[in-house]
């Protein structure tokens, strides 16, 4: 099987670089006049092929797995006999060459789907095509020579495998990573669309309109991925906390943030046909700072507790990015008279400012986490000594930058396209300032004080601008509903359903605003978190807050995989009882390291959340860390909101559903390219 | 407008100067340092909150900054006793001192800069708006302009 894996990359290889030459050569021939279809088809095909021949690899590695075949080094390094099949299919993207297969797998999934839905428009289809290629082309040639997945075992084969790590031995790390890869991955195909468009001066922001929903299921794959990371960390991590800052988190999140700005920014261009080049460069940031990051996190450059670190292949990725940079400088330059603003900025008050005001503040949120990555490499640099940027600069820069974007969350939809006079902002924001103001006065009433500690003061502010910003988006589907309601005589709440649905991309923004306020209150909530550790023996009880535990008992089992020692703890609150609770540690034979299992109590109002510590070896007694961690369950709930929203947003609207298709065609198409077909609406 | 200003204004004096506040008394003393340092073991977690199973630092570090914070008279020279003992690398953000306050300052730098940059370029096209065209009441102009004021308040 690693024969045939070995075989399968070079043969993608191969296939790739001819549906990258080929499909150049291509269009450079139709640039010219003298078109060669047999040869873009050729082209596409290949691409085709591509994906056959990456899956094929992608196979062998996962039988290879399964199988216990140890003479492949990567299996040896990552995977063991008794590892349970769910953990030995996650292989794939467990270790660095993996991973990198993974990925171009992704890619290839996504050049597939874009290559057989080449008769959404064939010209642009085929530069987005021939863009992916190269991006193709570059992963392949990693793994076909310098992160090889199948290299050998040399000498004698071992009877067993070093085990996977047993961080990653979890339900949710079988999905984290793909999301997270098909986010990042994602972004290529936005980014191809857009460096063609402006490769071939194309005509209006059917570009936008082709990747809209490609952006939107990439923003979602990668914001979950985010988020699976996050409660995987607050499951397994066991430290009482879901984001620690760390380079490969914080690499995750530059492109989730100049994505974010590329969603809101692409609607100027849409409907007034303004910040053109913004939005260009905006996209190819985002994939260029997907890239960044795991140049970042694979170097070695930035030290990470994640696995990736100090490895060779970080130069690659370099030369990459400094490709992609000079390839997108050099068409800018060579086509920027194409991306001129059809129209200005009027007013400061208006909804095209706000949503320039949230760019800037995505993109400054940015750039205060990339600085703060990079400042340890800097500072070495410039003064000798790393110094470490942790938690406290993160936190510290950005609460207040978010604070700004919650606030213009709520300011932005109440503003009007173009112009908003002073009468219409005061007849607008009395209610959601009102909600505000009510909000944290009610929060001081239940005893938070601002005045005295910073975290209570940002909590407070966080979770008043919330009821802002809900009020907010309350109050834009009361005022449509009614509109409806009076119109068809539906009640107040099926009208907002069909109000949602006639504009489900304005109205599922508003359902992912009120997502991402979920999560900020979830988040705020982390001022008022307590901890205590104590020994605990036999029916020995410790308090925190209204909680009492008392150890029932501590004991230690064994299987092939892990030995697991565990507390069995009888949970009380207010002094009634709330059930047992097992915290625990593992430790896994294969790859000789622990793993803590955090015991979990949630509900809305707060976590109790547990975890084994380890064991006092001079009293044999078990230590316990308890710690409580307030409306964490918001996080959570938030995301699945958010989730709901991208997906509504997605959704067609029923009003351009009725109409026939051919009265859809956008005037634009008028001026399309020969072979071009007119894209429906939502595409 | 004015409003606007001081409104805003006085927004972001309270915004910045309570993120300077910091916390008080004792027992938040030890919590409050104990998070500005990381733990030296490598596993990159904050002093207070590693986990890591037979760390043999965390324990030694928390003892010393119990002892120091009831011996010790300023945070200061608790946090310098701690970096001539473990590195710079101890202290868990960049201080405010010398080239370490780039640090702080950039990231806020940028932000002003930036917004500071829009809201000129606004100003600047507002007083240098076209005049409006003139209408002229032919069907087909007018289609025009309904269709550009449905695309441009259809979200």
């Amino acid at each position: 099987m690693p024969q045939f894996g070995s075989f399968a990359l070079i043969f993608a290889l191969v296939l790739s670089a001819y549906c990258f030459f080929a499909g150049m050569l291509a269009l450079r021939r139709q640039a010219v006049g003298i078109p060669n279809y047999p040869l873009a088809e050729t082209a596409r095909r290949a691409g085709i092929a591509t994906w056959a021949a990456v899956a094929g690899a992608a196979f062998a590695l996962v039988w290879s797995a399964i199988n216990n075949d140890f003479s492949v080094a990567y299996i040896l390094h990552h995977t063991n006999r008794d590892l349970p099949t769910p953990y030995k299919f996650a292989a794939l993207w467990s270790g660095q060459e993996g991973s990198l297969l993974f990925w171009a797998l992704l890619l290839s999934t996504y050049g597939l789907v874009l290559r057989l839905r080449y008769k959404v428009d064939v010209k642009l289809t085929a530069y987005a095509s021939t863009i992916l290629a190269a991006v193709q082309l570059f992963f392949l040639l990693l793994l076909n020579f310098a992160a090889t997945p199948f290299s050998l075992v040399r000498g004698n084969i071992p009877a067993d495998g070093n085990g996977l790590n047993p961080l990653l031995q979890y339900p949710e790390m079988v999905i984290h990573p793909p999301m997270l890869y098909l986010g990042y991955v994602g972004f290529a195909v936005p980014f191809a669309f857009a460096l063609g468009a402006l490769i071939m001066k194309y005509p209006g922001e059917k570009w936008i309109h082709i990747t809209r929903r490609w952006t939107m299921v990439t923003w979602c794959f990668l914001t979950c991925g985010i988020f699976l990371g996050a409660h995987w960390a607050y499951s397994v991590l066991g430290w009482g906390g879901y984001w620690g800052w760390d380079p490969v988190e914080n690499a995750s999140f530059f492109p989730w943030l100049t994505g974010t700005a590329f969603l809101h920014s692409v609607m100027m261009q849409e409907k007034r046909g303004m910040l053109k080049t913004w939005n260009v460069w905006l996209i190819f940031s985002t994939f260029m700072l997907s890239i960044l990051g795991t140049f970042l996190t694979r170097s070695g450059v930035v030290s990470s507790v994640h696995a990736f670190a100090q490895s060779s292949i970080g130069e690659w990725f370099m030369w990459f990015l400094a490709v992609i940079l000079a390839v997108c400088l050099y068409f800018y330059i060579r086509n920027r008279d194409h991306l001129r603003s059809e129209h200005r900025l009027e007013s400061l008050l208006s909804r095209e400012s706000s949503f320039l005001f949230q760019n800037l503040v995505l993109l400054a949120s940015c750039f205060a986490i990339l600085w703060g990555t990079l400042f340890p490499v800097l500072s070495e640099w410039i003064q000798g000594h790393k110094v470490t940027v942790g938690p406290p600069f993160f936190n510290r820069v950005n609460v207040p930058i978010a604070m700004f974007l919650l606030l213009l969350t709520g300011v932005g939809p109440l503003l009007a396209w173009r112009s908003t006079s002073w009468a219409s902002l005061k007849r607008n924001f009395t209610i959601p300032v009102i909600a505000g103001v009510a909000t944290a006065i009610i929060l001081m009433g239940f005893g938070v004080r601002p005045w005295e500690d910073a975290a209570h003061f940002y909590s407070l502010m966080a979770i008043s601008l919330a009821a802002l910003v809900t009020a907010t988006i309350v109050s834009e589907f009361v005022r449509g509903g009614r509109v409806i309601a009076r119109h068809t005589g539906q009640n107040l709440l099926a009208a907002m359903v069909t109000l949602t649905r006639r504009n489900t991309r304005r109205y599922g923004g508003y359902i992912v605003h009120f997502g991402v306020v979920v999560i900020v209150i979830g988040l705020a909530g982390a001022a008022f978190n307590q901890q205590k550790e104590q020994e605990l023996g036999f029916h020995e009880q410790m308090q925190i807050g209204p909680y009492t535990l008392v150890c029932d008992n501590y004991t230690q089992e064994d299987n092939p995989n892990y030995t697991i020692e565990y507390a069995i703890l009888n949970v009380y609150k207010n002094g009634k009882p709330i059930g047992q609770m097992f915290p625990a540690k593992k430790f896994f034979k294969a790859s000789q390291q622990p793993d803590t299992i955090v015991a979990n109590h949630s509900t809305p109002i707060e976590d109790l959340y547990v975890i084994y510590a380890g064991k006092n070896f001079d009293s044999d007694k078990p230590i316990i860390k308890v710690f409580i961690n307030p409306l964490v369950m918001w996080i959570w709930a938030g995301v699945w909101v958010l989730i709901f929203g991208t997906v509504v947003a997605m959704v067609p609207p029923i009003s351009a559903a009725a109409v026939p298709s051919a009265q859809r065609v956008r005037p634009a198409t008028a001026a399309l390219p020969v072979n071009s077909q007119p894209v429906e609406a939502g595409d | 407008m004015k409003l606007f200003r001081r409104l805003s204004t006085s927004i972001l004096t309270v915004v910045f100067s309570v993120s300077l506040l910091g916390a008080s008394g004792d027992h938040a003393r030890f919590a409050d340092l104990g998070h500005r340092m990381m733990c030296v073991c490598g596993c990159n977690q904050i002093l207070l909150e590693c986990n890591h199973v037979g760390c043999t630092y965390s324990d030694r570090m928390r003892q010393q900054l119990m002892a120091a914070t009831q011996r010790e008279s300023s945070d200061d020279n608790i946090l310098q006793a701690f970096v001539k003992e473990y590195g710079t690398t101890v202290l868990a953000a960049p201080t405010m001192r010398g080239f370490d306050k780039i640090a702080w300052i950039m990231p806020f730098a940028v932000f002003l800069g930036g917004s500071l940059t829009a809201v000129m370029v606004i100003r600047n096209w507002k007083h240098r708006q076209p005049a409006l065209p003139t209408l002229h009441g032919t069907g087909q102009a007018l289609d025009q302009y309904r269709e550009q004021a449905r695309r441009e308040t259809s979200l």
